[in-house]
């Protein structure tokens, strides 16, 4: 087969795909964008609103607030199984992949709901806080940003392991060896090569937990209790029960631009490890 | 931790490493003195960069002890032997500049900036980097980043420099360029150094000794015209360059003269020259002689052969042979000499005094 066949021959099985692409998120797309200037009248109206109304903004400060929290919590984390994961013994590598592995064998909303029975004020941690006697009233660790922080963080922790593990992988034992040999103990090879050369596996973990909790909906739906509103929900809210169709819709178009843009800066300048090559 | 400028020297004392089942390196003993410039030789596989790891301190001998200036260092880590390493693909820090991979070393040991800086200064002139110092390593040629990886290895004065196979990425022009310089080096600032290749011609150039590896067993040690003249087993006369080898029948030792039979013709070898209980007469080609015509030369060995093909290599002529027997003959010539000889068409007497050849064993396994 010529070159110029083997690239018509790639074009036509990604034609799938493209078409999955067009149909599944474009059209849709394309449907909600359309919704966010026509509804209820033609124009920018609900974008200008968008900037106006205090909700909403309040609602997008307490959304990168949050999603700002959780990524630095779920990338701390993350690295530390990452490492075992990658460079431990046999025994710990097998732990770290179970563990890894296991969360993504249960759904969004039985883990929303495990927090609510560990977190909630006649949960598993008050009374066991209460019967030591360490707190004498229940301590609020739900229906709060600190709940919703605790859960999207869980979930969205071995997401940040991949780009870390790969960027782990790929690092050369030899650098390792070198910085030993010239002296510098173990910590100060972690923090002065080890860490440096997998800083963009961190950036790239970063970008795929923001951008994946910007959007989180069920978690901070359930252990927030409806008092510490994010942008999915808010757009939810102005869709079913405010009708706030052109509001909505302007949000999620607000929310995708930021979104995209944030990718492109980060591609455009850190080429983080694991979605670039 | 070796004092600042003093070189050290390093004992080997009966190291094995054994990677479960497999056997890496076998009951390995040797001295390296202070100042020496060591090199282990052998191809993959057969021990030289294990052994360089348990001296850098990255793997622990399974067997045998180690010694510094007769201090035991066995069980002390990498970090605290502290021997300057240059890696093979050099191993430098990428996201760091020139400068701070060359600074590493110095900071590590907590010296003072204005130090640091003069001798990072003084490292970069003596390497030629002088202009590069802000660059990071993907930024450098295969040789800048050697040279680097020299400086920051050398920059804090280790007492041994250990050399993993540095050469291997560059080309030959190059290679020649940084065997000069490391040689300079080595004699600049008098540290003892280690060197891992499988290219004995770079082995042989460079060293004050080699030691010759294979199958995880040293072969000989020695100065490189000892190994290179007198190879004590058919493994390291073949590893160090091409050899004739010739198999000798009804061995004979008499009044300081050992004798075979080798076709029709009766060989001799000084009787020291014979190894063991060995049957392989050994002798470089540019050890051979070659008369057209002429009766056999009276003194010295001689056999008969016919020419079988002639390569043209510049300065020297490379001419291959064959006895009656069929056994093949290489012999180099100066050029001049060869295109004399070439007119007249053989058969050849080929000829050598009795003190170039050896007798061998076969290689220890």
């Amino acid at each position: 087969m010529s070159r110029r066949a083997a690239f018509r021959a790639g074009l036509v099985l990604l034609v799938p795909l493209l078409l999955f692409v067009l149909l599944a998120y474009g059209i849709p797309f394309f449907g909600v964008v359309e919704w966010s200037v026509t509804e209820p009248t033609f124009g920018f109206t609900q974008y200008v609103r968008l900037t106006q109304d205090p909700l909403v903004l309040s609602v997008f400060v307490r959304t990168f607030r949050i999603c700002a929290v959780v990524t630095v919590c779920a990338v701390v984390g993350a690295y530390a199984i990452a490492y075992l994961w990658v460079r431990g013994t046999p025994l710990q590598r097998n732990i770290a992949e179970f563990c890894i592995l296991v969360p993504f064998w249960i759904s969004v909303l039985t883990r929303a709901f495990g927090w609510l029975a560990l977190l909630s004020s006649r949960g598993l941690i008050n009374t066991w806080l209460q019967s030591i006697g360490f707190v004498s009233e229940p301590l609020t660790l739900v229906r709060n940003e600190f709940g919703v922080i605790v859960g999207m963080t869980h979930f969205l922790l071995p997401y940040a392991v991949f780009p870390i593990a790969s960027a782990m992988r790929n690092l050369d034992d030899r650098v390792l060896m070198a910085a030993r040999g010239l002296g510098a103990r173990r910590s100060r090879v972690f923090w002065t090569v080890f860490v440096p050369m997998t800083a963009s596996g961190v950036l790239g973990a970063a970008l795929i937990v923001f951008v994946f909790a910007l959007g989180f909906f069920v978690t901070p739906a359930i252990l927030g209790g409806g008092r510490s509103v994010m942008i999915a929900e808010l757009v939810y809210l102005r869709m079913f029960q405010s009708i706030d169709w052109g509001l909505g819709a302007a949000m999620s178009v607000a929310l995708l631009l930021i979104v995209g843009l944030l990718a492109a800066l980060m591609f455009r300048f850190l080429k983080p490890a694991g979605l670039v090559r | 931790m070796s004092k600042r400028g003093a070189a050290a020297s390093l004992t080997v004392r009966g190291v094995s490493k054994r990677f479960g089942s497999f056997s890496a390196l076998n009951d390995i003993s040797l001295d390296i003195a202070r100042g020496e410039f060591l090199t282990l030789l052998g191809p993959s596989g057969s021990g030289k960069t294990t052994l360089l790891l348990i001296l850098a301190g990255f793997e622990a001998p399974t067997e045998g002890r180690l010694l510094s200036d007769d201090r035991d260092i066995t069980e002390l880590p990498a970090e605290t032997r502290s021997y300057g390493m240059v890696f093979q693909g050099y191993a430098l820090f990428p996201h760091m500049s020139v400068e701070s991979n060359i600074a590493f070393p110095l900071q590590v040991r907590h010296t003072a900036p204005a130090e640091i800086k003069r001798r990072v200064g003084e490292m970069i002139e003596r390497v030629g980097l002088r202009g590069h110092e802000k660059k990071l390593p993907a930024k450098l040629s295969g040789g800048q980043q050697q040279r680097v990886a020299l400086a920051r290895a050398l920059v804090f004065e280790p007492g041994v420099l250990l050399l993993d196979e540095p050469f291997s990425a560059l080309d030959k022009n190059l290679r020649e360029q940084m065997q000069a310089e490391v040689k300079r080096l080595h004699q600049e600032t008098g540290t003892t150094f280690v060197f891992v290749t499988h290219d004995q011609s770079e082995a042989l150039a460079l060293s004050t000794r080699v030691a010759i590896f294979d199958h995880g067993r040293l072969q000989q040690i020695g100065r490189p015209d000892e190994v290179y003249e007198r190879p004590e087993n058919r493994f390291v006369a073949e590893f160090l360059g091409e050899i004739n080898l010739l198999p000798l029948q009804d061995l004979r030792v008499e009044s300081g003269v050992a004798s075979g039979m080798f076709e029709d013709r009766r060989l001799t070898v000084p009787a020291e020259a014979a190894n063991g209980a060995g049957a392989i007469l050994a002798i470089r080609p540019e050890h051979l002689g070659i008369a057209a015509n002429t009766p056999a030369p009276q003194s010295g060995n001689a056999i008969r052969a016919a020419l079988d093909d002639v390569v043209y290599q510049g300065g020297i002529t490379r001419l291959k042979l064959r006895t009656a027997g069929g056994a093949p003959i290489t012999l180099s010539l100066a050029s001049g000499q060869a295109a004399s000889l070439l007119q007249s068409g053989g058969p050849f007497w080929i000829h050598w005094p009795t003190d170039q050849g050896r007798l061998l064993p076969a290689p220890k396994s």
